[in-house]
């Protein structure tokens, strides 16, 4: 137990060491929300019914920023080669990396995400429903971002690669969580969106470091 | 604990390249194997696959009867050409980290960093360090828990003397105590060896 504390710790201390990684993901997330006015015009009404569902892309977006050095750091300086030489199932390790990644990148971009709705023009009631969903969200973002950051392990310019293979992933939360907080925007049901986007983060925690694992083991051999 | 690592007829390939094929090789508690043979002949390839990392062509790597993941996940200690150490953290950190990853206690660590005479270094940051410097602190990782077999890469290269003497003598104080080395090595290991030269 403690060796995955350990390692949790390790991996956040990693993600916020020299550059400052989440705080760079975070200003990028700034930035999308800044530009997004500056396209769809600057009035008010358009703008503010747009603005939870742009806040929520912006987040998927800001949430591959940190994917890419999740495995190839660990890969090219062969920590992962140790990480394997261990009584805790590769998959334990792969789920506390990503456990870690969202810790340090998810959970500041999660609490962006609202400020930046609310900066567009979204309404104020909407800040916790749009919390909760970056939250969550953030842990798929996270698991399945982690398969595409290791079968992009070893590739040339892996990080472009990663978005690539995990955009198309990204679709169903952006969907349900999207759907869940215009749905309550408009006062209808919006329970079912969040529980198929929590269902889908769940889905992701539970298989995500099974593909990731068998992804790193691939890499190395 | 490993008490004795076999390889049966081991045949490696490597990117579509057969390495070496009818590989031999018994060793018993408190021996050790210093793999020789030109560069690309496979020796770290075979260490990798001893430690269960890259698979093998044809044959068998056996633990004396342990269970190959048994042994793997915590009786092998692998020190390669990379030191798996993150140039951004303090040396004491990594240290720490990777003795509790393998098992160790923070007071073996800290006995490990003296024997290696990094205790002075443990504060500064792991990219501050000399090559000789960054080796010792992959090398402490072998004392900070104890483990059977050690699989070594080369693992005197940047070492200076007096330090190769020095781990020299830790080499034979873990095989006194009933350990197993294979190491890959261009030059001589200061410790009594059976050379294996890998052919193709």
């Amino acid at each position: 137990m403690s060796r995955l504390y350990r390692l949790v710790a390790r991996e956040t201390a990693l993600a916020w060491g020299r550059g400052g990684g989440p705080l760079v993901a975070v200003g990028f997330y700034a930035g999308t929300a800044t530009l997004l006015p500056l396209a769809i015009g600057p009035e008010a009404s358009r703008l503010a019914a747009v603005a939870p569902g742009a806040a929520w892309v912006a987040l998927a977006l800001a949430s591959l920023l940190c994917l890419d050095r999740l495995f190839e750091r660990d890969y090219e300086d062969g920590a992962l080669d140790l990480l394997l030489l261990s009584p805790t199932p590769l998959e334990l390790t792969c789920a506390v990396k990503c456990l870690g990644q969202w810790l340090a990148a998810g959970a500041p971009l999660a609490l962006a995400a609202p400020v930046a709705a609310i900066a567009l023009g979204g309404e104020l009631r909407l800040a916790p429903l749009i919390l909760a969903c970056a939250l969550i969200g953030g842990l798929a973002f996270a698991f399945v971002g982690g398969i595409g950051a290791a079968l992009s392990l070893g590739a040339r310019r892996g990080g472009l690669l990663t978005a690539v293979i995990v955009l198309p992933l990204f679709v169903p939360p952006v969907i349900f969580g999207g759907g869940a907080i215009d749905a309550f925007a408009g006062g209808l049901p919006w329970t079912g969106g969040f529980a198929l986007l929590a269902a889908y983060a769940a889905a992701a925690v539970a298989l995500g470091p099974v593909a990731m694992a068998a992804a790193c083991r691939n890499a190395l051999s | 604990m490993i008490t004795q690592l076999s390889l049966g007829g081991l045949a490696l390939r490597r990117g579509g390249r057969l390495l070496f094929s009818h590989l031999d090789l018994t060793l018993g508690a408190g021996e050790a194997a210093a793999l020789t043979g030109p560069n690309g002949a496979g020796k770290t390839s075979l260490l990798r696959a001893v430690a269960g990392l890259v698979g093998i062509e044809a044959g068998t790597i056996g633990f004396g009867g342990l269970d190959p993941a048994a042994a793997r996940a915590e009786a092998i200690h692998l020190v390669g050409h990379q030191d798996a150490l993150k140039p951004g953290r303090a040396a004491g950190e990594e240290l720490a980290f990777w003795s509790a990853w393998c098992g160790g206690t923070a007071a073996s660590a800290q006995a490990a960093a003296e024997r290696l005479g990094l205790s002075r270094l443990l504060s500064l940051e792991v990219r501050r360090l000399s090559a000789g410097q960054r080796r010792r602190l992959a090398l402490a990782r072998l004392l900070a828990a104890p483990r059977a077999l050690w699989l070594l890469d080369e693992p005197m290269s940047p070492l200076d003397a007096a330090w190769r003497q020095a781990f020299g003598a830790m080499m034979a104080e873990h095989l006194a105590a009933g350990g197993l080395i294979l190491a890959a090595a261009h030059d001589p290991l200061p410790i009594p060896a059976r050379d294996v030269e890998i052919r193709g």
